[in-house]
């Protein structure tokens, strides 16, 4: 998909910060100098072409509930097999295949500790691989509202 | 680490408008793990589809925001669709004593999009410090990794760079709604 400047803009603007008003999307057409129709049309069209994944709330994971990055030794021949597998799980929201003997990452949120240690419990039985619980201890810097560097994009 | 959770949540208060529905309020905890719905007055469509007025959703959402339980509400960006492809979670064993202070000078690294402390997993995993880089090039973000290591003076510590080669799954947490 190609993105024109009035798309960059808006991704450049509103990364973060979106009104909390009744008509927000009006006021970010006044911003964008576009209508509010074309604003809504556009956050359609990104997100259909899986270029913004949603318009909304990114939760703070601590205080949302619980969540947990863990990581398995998936046989190189049974990636998509175990990926799938995974991805079948209540609660898996990234899952990522990795360049390291510990091949697949994914990260497993629950309303609360328990029902998370439940549900990984329930997978690595399925799974029949150790898996790795790599709980955050402390974070340092989270943030994925990053400027996007257009110039260095392909 | 806080790890009493309350997954009600930080329940709003508006005195001037009494009580809001602690059941109106998981609903719409959940339909906005989903995102923001685009229509001309998304909090009055959040009100139907969870029985709170459009005031009511409006104030909680602010209210969240100011609480932190919302940490950012926005455009959430799929980097691979653009085009950050090389995006490598690198990894050190620093010395518990450390692991703080250089925690936080790599977050200071403007690359670095994430960076927090694991425990190791020995023998297993000996890594306790994870950072991100989310890349274009694949060369650029390993020389950005070099300069890394010798600007906060890393060439003590192990570590481990893992690309990531394939997203089998890229979305928002579901705390309290279901899949």
């Amino acid at each position: 998909m190609r993105l024109d400047s009035t798309d960059k803009q808006l991704i450049n603007l509103y990364q973060r910060d979106l009104p909390v008003c009744e008509r927000p999307y009006l006021e970010m057409s006044r911003q964008l100098g576009i209508s509010e129709g074309e604003v809504i049309d556009r956050l359609q069209a990104l997100q259909s072409d899986q270029v913004v994944s949603r318009v909304g709330p990114v939760f703070e994971h601590r205080r949302a509930g619980a969540s947990l990055l863990a990581a398995v030794a998936a046989p190189e021949e049974q990636m998509d097999l175990v990926a799938a597998r995974i991805n079948r799980a209540p609660g898996v929201n990234h899952n990522y295949a990795r360049e390291h003997t510990y091949n697949l990452w994914f990260v497993m949120t629950a309303p609360d500790e328990d029902t998370l240690d439940e549900r990984l419990d329930e997978l690595e039985h399925q799974l029949r691989l150790p898996m790795l619980r790599l709980p955050m201890v402390e974070g340092y810097h989270i943030d994925l509202g990053f400027d996007i560097d257009w110039e260095a994009l392909p | 680490m806080n790890t009493s959770i309350d997954y009600l949540a930080v329940v709003p208060e508006v005195a001037s408008q009494g009580p809001i529905s602690a059941w109106g309020l998981l609903r719409l905890r959940q339909q906005l793990e989903r995102g923001l719905p685009l229509t001309a007055r998304p909090w009055q469509t959040l009100a139907e589809q969870t029985g709170l007025t459009e005031q009511e959703v409006m104030t909680a959402v602010d209210q969240w925001q100011a609480q932190g339980l919302i940490k950012r509400l926005g455009l959430v960006v799929k980097h691979r669709t653009l085009g950050y492809t090389a995006n490598a979670m690198v990894v050190w064993n620093v010395p518990d004593r450390w692991v703080t202070s250089v925690g936080e000078s790599v977050a200071g690294a403007p690359f670095v999009t994430l960076c927090y402390q694991r425990p190791r997993r020995l023998p297993d995993w000996p890594y306790n410090l994870f950072c991100m880089i989310h890349g274009v090039d694949r060369n650029r973000v390993l020389s950005q990794i070099d300069h890394l290591i010798a600007d906060k003076h890393l060439q003590d510590f192990p570590h481990s760079v893992l690309f990531s080669t394939k997203a089998y799954r890229q979305r928002g947490g579901r705390y309290v709604s279901h899949d």
